[in-house]
């Protein structure tokens, strides 16, 4: 898959500073159409940074972003969105004083109102527990439903492209398991191409079909999931005593 | 009882104009979470505005059919001051946003005293009287041998009932439309809705034009119920609704619409009962006694926490 010619979205050179401070110091990556990309990395290492600067906030300094063969490095954020790229966030971000519905109304803000009844029973499919909670406000729900949440206010935009950033993070296993089955479900049924940013680099690289490893602002290794959990580097710096 | 119940109108009355002004600086401060200082002006501009275009449309082009003026006038007034509030976000706000907080306070600031002084040298310093356009009303209780009689003018009917409608109204857009819906949306997390696609800035523009709008509707009726304006009653009644926002509980659409209300009625019940010259250090004690023991206000959401 990664022989393709055009990637979905490429990342060339990409240099992010917040002021002085360099986080990104010329990322490259690519995610091909219908693929599950990860990237895994330390705290800190800048795979937040690399997700927002895709979505132009920050903007990077040096570099280029193109996305579906457009150059979306200088474009405001919510151009480049409503070209089909949709983002759960990390701390998931969920509106807390609108409701469930209201959230999942504002992720299907860009779209066409005649799909919404349609979208809407397709994330309640996937994730059954939102439908329970459907007029609760967004600030009262538990960590796992915020974000189901967040991934189903991504997905009521009909995205082509899902950034997902670290979805995992301080959920249980059963909830985790949930989630990476769904994301799972959605690249092998609808095809979604996914972008994932994780610590949990034993579930991502499972799920993906390929990773990168970033430290400190650089991308120092990409592989096959596979050929990346493999790697004694891998193991050794995000597996070993973290195993799940 | 009759001069309570007649105080309670007049009270109503006054509270209708402060909280369709306490609407504008609650709805700007909620989506960027700063005090509009130069929105008292947009109130006075607005009634200056429809006072220029009152007398334009009577004695220019003659007309007398008043309901129809005073549409007219309204929505001049309101299609000025709304580009008001446009041309100022756009101009004094948006280009320091992002820089500390109390620059945009200073640019506001700046903003009220140029409205001021514009307005203070093309039309004088002196009030600008307008004769009554619409007078009489209904008697709800006769006066006996000792008590007044209760009167419910035409005018007040008007001002609570235009209030109501346009309140209503209100409330259901930002409930219920898109719009709304984005404007909570940017209150809540800017960054998160321009991530869903919301155009930020654009929303923000708008909010300043609603609550110019608004702004506007409650300048004319000033300038019908009092007959008289100048170049300072931006500052007062400012400083009133202000006040009236932050009793309701600032950033609270609900909150500003009975803050609104309740600085009205006291302002009234104070002049009725105590005495008329201190009626606006009332208003003012209102805010210092709020800022203090309840600074979230009546209606006010304390920061729901985010996990
Ligand atoms: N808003 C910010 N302002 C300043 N520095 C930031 C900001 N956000 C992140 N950083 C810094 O940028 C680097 C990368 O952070 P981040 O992208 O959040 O890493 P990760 O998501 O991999 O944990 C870190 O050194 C972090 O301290
Ligand atoms: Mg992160």
């Amino acid at each position: 898959m990664s022989e393709q010619k055009n990637p979905l979205l490429s990342v060339r050179g990409v240099e992010t500073y917040y002021g002085n401070i360099v986080a990104l110091r010329g990322v490259d990556m690519d995610v091909h159409r219908g693929e599950i990309v990860t990237m895994i990395g330390a705290n800190g290492a800048g795979k937040s940074t690399l997700m927002m600067t895709i979505c132009g906030d920050p903007r990077a300094r040096n570099g280029q972003i193109v996305y579906d063969g457009v150059d979306i490095t200088q474009m405001p954020t919510h151009e480049i969105v409503s070209l089909g790229i949709a983002q759960s966030p990390e701390g998931r971000r969920i509106f807390p004083r609108m409701t469930v519905m209201e959230n999942l109304q504002m992720g299907a803000a860009l779209v066409d109102p005649e799909f919404f009844d349609e979208d809407l029973a397709k994330v309640f499919k996937l994730f059954p527990r939102l439908k329970e909670r459907i007029s609760q406000r967004g600030g009262t729900l538990s960590g796992g439903e915020q974000q189901m949440l967040a991934i189903a206010r991504a997905l009521m935009s009909r995205p082509k492209l899902l950034l997902l950033d670290e979805p995992s993070l301080g959920l249980a296993p059963l909830i985790v398991k949930q989630i990476f089955d769904a994301i799972r479900e959605l690249n092998e049924k609808e095809g979604l191409t996914v972008f994932l940013v994780e610590q949990n680099a034993f579930h991502a690289l499972k799920l993906a079909h390929r990773g990168y490893v970033m430290v400190n602002g650089n991308v120092t290794m990409s592989g096959t999931g596979a050929e990346l959990l493999k790697k004694e580097e891998v193991r050794a710096a995000y597996l070993e005593g973290g195993r799940h | 009882m009759e001069y309570f119940v007649q105080q309670l109108i007049n009270g109503l009355t006054l509270g209708s104009i402060y909280g369709l002004i306490a609407i504008g600086y609650t709805m700007v401060y909620g989506i960027i979470g700063m005090i509009n200082f130069a929105h008292g002006d947009v109130f006075m501009i607005g009634a200056f505005i429809a006072l220029a275009m009152f007398l334009i449309l009577t004695t220019v082009f003659g007309f007398v059919f008043l309901p129809v003026v005073l549409l007219i006038v309204l929505i001049v007034a309101m299609i000025f001051t709304s580009a008001w509030g446009w041309t100022v976000e756009r101009l004094a706000y948006r280009p320091l946003r992002g820089s500390f907080r109390l620059a945009p306070l200073i640019t506001a600031i700046g903003m009220s005293i140029v409205l001021q002084n514009f307005v203070q040298i093309t039309q004088g310093a002196r009030v600008k009287p307008l004769p009554p356009q619409i007078q009489g009303g209904i008697t709800l209780m006769e006066g006996g041998a000792n008590s007044i009689s209760v009167q419910l003018s035409y005018m007040q009917i008007i001002i609570i009932l235009t209030t109501i409608v346009l309140m209503a109204g209100f409330t259901l857009l930002i409930t219920r439309t898109s719009l709304g819906r984005a404007q909570r949306a940017c209150e809540q997390d800017r960054k998160m809705a321009a991530l869903l696609g919301i155009n930020v800035d654009r929303t923000i523009s708008l909010t300043f034009v609603m609550g110019a709008a608004l702004a506007a509707v409650a300048g004319l009726m000033f300038l019908l119920l009092y007959g008289v304006i100048d170049f300072y009653i931006g500052f007062l009644a400012g400083v009133k609704a202000f006040t009236a926002a932050v009793l309701g509980g600032i950033g609270s659409l609900p909150g500003a619409m009975l803050g609104g209300l309740l600085i009205g009625l006291i302002e009234v019940f104070w002049s009725g009962y105590f005495s008329v010259e201190y009626k606006d250090v009332a208003a003012f004690s209102i805010l210092a006694i709020v800022l203090i023991f309840l600074p979230s206000g009546l209606l006010g959401q304390p920061e729901v926490e985010k996990v």
